[in-house]
């Protein structure tokens, strides 16, 4: 214990002085021994565990990373105001939808070049330079989002649409005709809102509120073509 | 009305103001409160070489300032300077379309929309909603021709997506390039107004573009002289509106070159109208929907439009 004047624990009869009156008082003679146990947090023990991933085998790595684009898949599907998508943002969901798109949006060359849909690489061009012109332009409007994680929002976001393309070729298997073309309208236009629902969920609250507006509108026009890409999809 | 004293930073419109402005873009502006009578009255002072300094001393008490002041300009390379491009609101942006769907002659685009402000967010957006309307509804047309004949062979036409976006970026970038060029060229030694600059120009050219995102929306009712008075009114509009807002810089040189240089922008505007009417909405699927009508009771005759050429075309 320290040697230190202290008033007298009396409140009844001590003056009020100020809290820490005393301190300039207190003359310490000899060391203090510090006792105690320190506890780690347990933070730091996982740190450990990610410098020996190397060690890992690969499957372990492999289904770690598909863990968490699959969750990141049930976060787009049921979209609620949660940040797991901006937080930990990755673009191998993206690329595995973009790719699958792509494939199934690509014809033969029966028809010609100049004629037919768009080609695998005209869909890969146009969904990351699209994603990538809406990030820009929501930066360049004061949005505080950071590149990749809006890359990593459109992306994730195209996956409503993904399923819709594959429900329009197992439709189209059935023939043409108006029902199946007002089924196909039907489902691509719901997976359309839901992905402007979803989108709009995650990067609306990043802008300022006049801006708001200013900032969704690409990214509806961004949808809207993927959907007509996917409509207007014939197997021929 | 006292305005100045609580309100320095709002800034209040009033129509008096506003058109001296316009007139004299580089004059100063100042509001003072007179103390005696408790009224307000504005002055307009026309004094390019005087600066604001000197103005600023002479006045006392409170007076709102309605020029901007000249803010440092960061480097081209820093991301800042693209960022003060993109410095709009919504409600500024629905207001300058607004403005450029309803062109009046005394109202000058640049003037009294931009302010000095222009932005590059609408040009870009408009181009780009454009590109991609008139490749959808083209395709569109062709898939409501092929339910009328279906001889018709419909196909995506995937490549009329990147024929669009170019043809309409460098329309709305390489034209109020050359325009800006020729305007500075023509400048010579005229102080009094100064030509726009590279971006106002290119924001009056984007914005003028807006009209036809619904008239190409229209051209799908397949009434083809339906199609040519739309598309006659927004080229009226649109091009109403480049006249309007360029006659002012160009009335001031001689008689020849206003009349040419308005007479090219305009045959320009038209040629890119005509153009993309011609080039996304091919008038062969309306046309062969005659022949199969008239002879409905013979049906080896509708096989028979394919093999036969234009003149069979009523326009």
């Amino acid at each position: 214990m320290a040697e230190a004047e202290e008033p007298a624990g009396d409140p009844a009869t001590a003056s009020p002085r100020p809290l820490f009156a005393g301190l300039s008082d207190i003359s310490i003679s000899q060391d203090i021994p510090i006792e105690g146990e320190i506890t780690i947090p347990v933070r730091s023990r996982t740190r450990e565990f990610d410098s020996s991933t190397l060690n890992e085998s690969v499957r372990n790595t492999i289904m770690r990373d598909l863990k968490a684009v699959g969750k990141k898949f049930m976060h787009v599907l049921y979209p609620r105001k949660s940040n797991t998508l901006l937080r930990d943002w990755d673009l191998w969901g993206p690329l595995i939808l973009c790719v699958t798109l792509a494939l199934m949006l690509q014809r033969g060359t029966v028809d010609g070049e100049k004629d037919g849909g768009p080609q695998f690489a005209e869909v890969f061009v146009i969904v990351w330079f699209g994603a990538v012109t809406i990030t820009l332009n929501s930066k360049l409007l004061g949005g505080n989002i950071s590149f990749f994680q809006s890359l990593c929002v459109l992306g994730y976001c195209i996956l409503p649409l993904t399923v819709a393309m594959m429900i329009c070729r197992l439709v189209l298997l059935a023939g043409p005709g108006p029902v199946n073309f007002m089924i196909r309208l039907f489902v691509v236009a719901v997976m359309f809102a839901w992905s402007v629902i979803a989108s709009t969920a995650f990067l609306a609250d990043s802008q300022p509120p006049n801006r708001k507006i200013l900032a969704v509108y690409p990214v509806f026009l961004f949808y809207f073509v993927i959907s007509w890409m996917i409509l207007t999809f014939t197997p021929q | 009305m006292t305005m100045a004293a609580v309100d320095e930073l709002a800034f209040h419109e009033f129509e008096e103001a506003a058109n001296l402005l316009v007139e004299t873009p580089h004059a100063a502006t100042t509001c003072r409160s007179d103390q005696l009578t408790s009224q307000d009255h504005v002055a307009v002072t026309v004094g390019s070489s005087v600066g604001y300094g000197a103005e600023e001393v002479e006045e006392e008490g409170d007076k709102t300032a309605l020029l901007q002041e000249e803010k440092p300009q960061p480097g081209f390379w820093t991301f800042g300077y693209y960022q003060s491009f993109f410095d709009v609101d919504t409600a500024q942006v629905l207001d300058r379309i607004k403005g450029s769907l309803l062109p009046w002659p005394g109202h000058n685009f640049v003037r009294h929309h931009l302010r000095n402000r222009p932005d590059l967010y609408g040009p870009f957006w408009i181009c780009a909603t454009l590109a991609f309307v008139l490749a959808v509804t083209g395709n569109l047309t062709l898939v409501l021709a092929q339910r009328r004949d279906p001889s018709i062979h419909y196909s995506p036409q995937f490549h009329k997506v990147t024929v669009a976006g170019i043809t309409i970026y460098c329309y709305a970038w390489l034209v109020p390039l050359a325009l800006w060029g020729f305007l500075r060229w023509r400048q010579g030694a005229r102080e009094r107004i100064g030509p726009y600059t590279f971006l106002e120009t290119v924001c009056v050219y984007g914005y003028s573009l807006f009209v036809f995102i619904p008239t190409v929306v229209l051209w799908l009712i397949p009434v083809s002289w339906l199609q040519w008075l739309f598309g006659a009114l927004a080229l009226t509009l649109s091009a109403a509106g480049l006249v309007f807002t360029l006659w002012p810089v160009v009335r001031e040189d001689t008689r020849l070159v206003a009349a040419a240089l308005l007479s090219a922008v305009v045959l320009l505007h038209a040629l890119l109208a005509v153009g993309c009417k011609l080039y996304f909405f091919q008038p062969l699927p309306l046309e062969r929907v005659v022949p199969s009508l008239q002879a409905a009771s013979l049906p080896p005759n509708i096989l028979l439009p394919p093999t036969q050429p234009h003149p069979m075309a009523t326009s």
